[in-house]
């Protein structure tokens, strides 16, 4: 056999067997957002399931997260998403779908997901196990306790209303030169369990949504009163337009923010970008005129999508990272609040501060407060239309395009006519 | 190589003078406009029949097939108004707030951006030191991707920026320049004409350069005045670039989006919400995904580009003829 030949011989063998690989190679792509390394955790996690599983290379395409919100249903939508992701309009997206229940041990994950499952559901008739709940998150507010300390002010105490906050924030910034005494995430899930802790129900008697009942709109005079009296920061939802979503978090790393109002997903951020810069601690959520206390409960969580043309393995897969050791892994290296309950005892954050370790055990101490109108609304399908028209709606009431009366019967209008457009 | 391609040709010969003889000369024609049609129908006409038929349909499917008809039911919601003028009487009163500050936008835009373009190119066109240099800075702006023009002065107007730093320095204090309406508005003009000018200005340096030199040596020897020059030369021989200026500026006014997006995001509000974010607000980012209202949106829009090109094409022609 002459050299060329040889050379022609052997390229074409490697040529076959390259080939062959990938014929026989099932390429799984897991669209995935990062609120802090959750991405770069699962993409480690799953290089044990493609070692387990010969032939399965799991691909985790990490993107921002407007793209998981705008690009992913449009994707779903015209049949070319990925085959799981990781989302948080959790029932809005459930027509696309993968009902794992054929495909994994459905008592099993009753008993793991609880209520969670419900989150994925179509309705109440719907019993399937569309998702792997991820991270179960709360909101709950952060405050400076370096800022409170320094201007001699005493922090309110457990059942401190929203006002008391206000007023405690107000002369700490007044006190220690703090730009923004108090601020609230730009997002329609954030203002909604202050809302509901001013009475905002959210839902009528007959099950159909509501933002415009007394309790909403109390709590909108009050926010949009805050906004124009310098007691919120007027920058984070008077910076923006539409319904896009802006967090306060850097305010407060910086030291600019006395209460800063998001939620538990933040922990990581805080620890790792606050540092020993100053001291820092989680509230929980303040009382409302109306006697609650609550949050609002959210999170992400893991789904595949009917469209997949692997769809055991890609219920192989959530059924990997839904494994209690997997689980409790994941929680632990991601520093979030476990939806899995039987992985409780199983979490060990690691590399974790003091203060963040506080913090993610006052967060969950938070939840029993949390009110049944929070997860009915966290569980609604048209959830991320109600939070678009919030957003929108009471931004222009703090920029004065409309008054809060306006406001509030227009969102009555916006999402009128946004359930007829859905039905 | 005229060797090597003399034999593909008559390959090629054989079967088109088969299809000549069977078509006939004229017809054979649309054998050769065939593909041009096809990738045109593809992506121009299809387009538009698709955006034709999504204003008609209403729901939140992507697939036609999914959505029902509603007839007319989008445009009547654009249009239903008690008084166009004030958005809070409009149902649909973010496209109308949209509408009212696309029109202040252009307005504003076209008329600063035509008038800092004209005199730029009058400056640049005169025998000054540097003057490549110059040429260069003006132009550059064009060069940047909108997202960049948008970061760059969301860098220097934010509330711990660049000018606000400079301002504190100098004992003025700073403003909050993206949280106020007023002048987030004033400088999305600002930042759209900076960006852009450069571009106006190519055109009209090219138009000030045609006009041919012995025309002002004579006025020269007429002893006129530069303005009277200016008045009586430049200007009216420019005419007919100023009006390519005019209707560009115009027709990408309408259009603007990503700079404008990308540094306040619509807001304060919808003080910076201009028509091309409505749409796109509509059909893709909020939820429900109102395609449908979004397709009449968007042909409401084509309608006033169409327009304006029609007045592009009938100034040309009264140009010429005149």
């Amino acid at each position: 056999m002459t050299r060329s030949k040889f050379a022609a011989s052997t390229a074409l063998a490697t040529g076959l067997i390259v080939l062959a690989g990938a014929a026989s190679a099932q390429e799984i792509r897991f669209m995935c957002y990062s609120d802090g390394n959750e991405c770069e955790v699962y993409d480690d996690v799953l290089t044990r399931f493609e070692a387990e599983n010969d032939g399965v290379d799991v691909i985790v395409d990490v993107v921002p997260y407007q793209a998981i919100l705008e690009n992913l249903p449009v994707q779903l939508a015209a049949g070319t998403g990925p085959d799981l992701a990781k989302v948080t309009d959790l029932g809005g997206l459930n027509e696309y779908y993968l009902d794992l229940t054929p495909y994994v041990d459905a008592t099993a994950w009753e008993e793991a997901f609880g209520g969670t499952l419900d989150w994925y559901r179509g309705g109440p008739d719907d019993a399937g196990i569309y998702g792997m709940h991820s991270q179960l998150t709360i909101t709950g507010a952060f405050v400076n306790a370096t800022l409170f300390e320094q201007a001699g002010v005493e922090m309110p105490g457990e059942d401190a209303t929203w006002e008391d906050w206000a007023e405690a924030s107000r002369a700490v910034a007044e006190a220690t030169d703090t730009p923004f005494p108090m601020a609230i995430d730009r997002s329609g899930h954030r203002v909604a369990g202050p809302a509901i802790s001013y009475g905002a129900a959210l839902f009528g008697e007959d099950g159909t949504p509501t933002l415009s009942d007394d309790g909403f709109a109390a709590f909108v005079a009050q926010f949009v009163a805050w906004n124009e009296d310098g007691t919120m920061a007027r920058d984070v939802w008077a910076g923006q337009g539409g319904a896009t979503y802006q967090d306060a978090a850097q305010e407060f790393i910086n030291g600019e923010l006395v209460f800063y109002y998001s939620g538990s997903w933040q922990v990581g951020r805080m620890d790792e970008q606050v540092g020993d810069f100053f001291d820092w601690q989680v509230v929980g959520s303040p009382c409302g005129p109306a006697g609650a206390c609550s949050g609002m409960p959210g999170g992400a969580g893991i789904v595949g999508f009917e469209q997949t043309d692997h769809p055991e393995i890609v219920a192989a897969v959530i059924d990997f990272l839904a494994q209690p050791e997997i689980y409790a892994e994941v929680t632990s290296r991601t520093r979030n609040l476990p939806a899995h309950l039987g992985v409780g005892d199983m979490v060990e954050y690691q590399d974790v501060s003091d203060p963040a370790a506080a913090a993610l055990t006052a967060f969950a101490a938070d939840l029993p407060d949390v009110a049944p109108a929070a997860f009915a609304y966290q569980g609604y399908a048209g959830n991320r239309a109600m939070f678009g028209i919030t957003v929108e709606r009471v931004s222009q009431a703090i920029v004065g395009e409309l008054s809060v009366e306006d406001a509030v019967g227009r969102m009555a209008d916006d999402l009128a006519a946004a359930m007829a457009e859905t039905q | 190589m005229l060797s090597l391609i003399s034999p593909l040709m008559r390959i090629v010969e054989i079967p088109m003078l088969a299809l000549q003889r069977l078509l006939g000369m004229n017809k054979l024609a649309w054998v050769f406009l065939a593909p041009n049609l096809v990738l045109f129908g593809l992506f121009a006409f299809l387009p538009v029949i698709l955006n034709f038929s999504y204003a008609t349909t209403g729901g939140d499917n992507v697939l036609l097939a999914d959505r029902p008809d509603v007839g007319l039911r989008n445009f009547v919601q654009l249009t239903d108004c008690t008084n166009h003028f004030d958005p809070n009487s409009c149902r649909e009163d973010k496209f109308w707030r949209a509408v009212w500050n696309t029109t202040w936008f252009v307005t504003l835009q076209v008329g600063f951006m035509v008038g800092f373009s004209l005199l730029t190119a009058l400056i640049l066109n005169r025998d000054i030191r540097a003057r490549g240099f110059f040429r260069a800075v003006f132009f550059f702006p064009v060069l940047l991707s909108p997202v960049v023009v948008a970061l760059i002065w969301k860098w220097i107007l934010q509330r711990e920026g660049v000018l606000n730093a400079f301002l504190d320095w100098t004992g003025a204090g700073g403003i909050n320049w993206l949280v106020d309406a007023g002048w987030a508005f004033a400088w999305s003009v600002f930042i759209s004409v900076w960006a852009h000018m450069g571009f106006y200005t190519l055109i009209l340096l090219a138009g000030l350069q045609a006009i041919p030199r012995d025309v002002y040596e004579a006025a020269i020897m007429d002893r006129a005045s530069p303005w009277r020059s200016l008045t009586r030369i430049t200007l009216p021989l420019l005419a007919p670039t100023m009006l390519v200026v005019l209707v560009l500026a115009l027709i990408k006014g309408v259009q603007t989006f990503d700079e404008v997006y990308a540094f306040t995001g619509g807001g304060p509000g919808t003080a910076t919400t201009f028509i091309i974010q409505y749409i796109y607000e509509r059909g893709f980012a909020g939820a429900p995904r109102l395609f449908g209202l979004a397709a009449a949106a968007s042909l409401l829009v084509a309608l006033v580009l169409i327009l304006l090109t029609l007045v592009q094409l009938w100034l040309n022609r009264r140009n010429v003829d005149g």
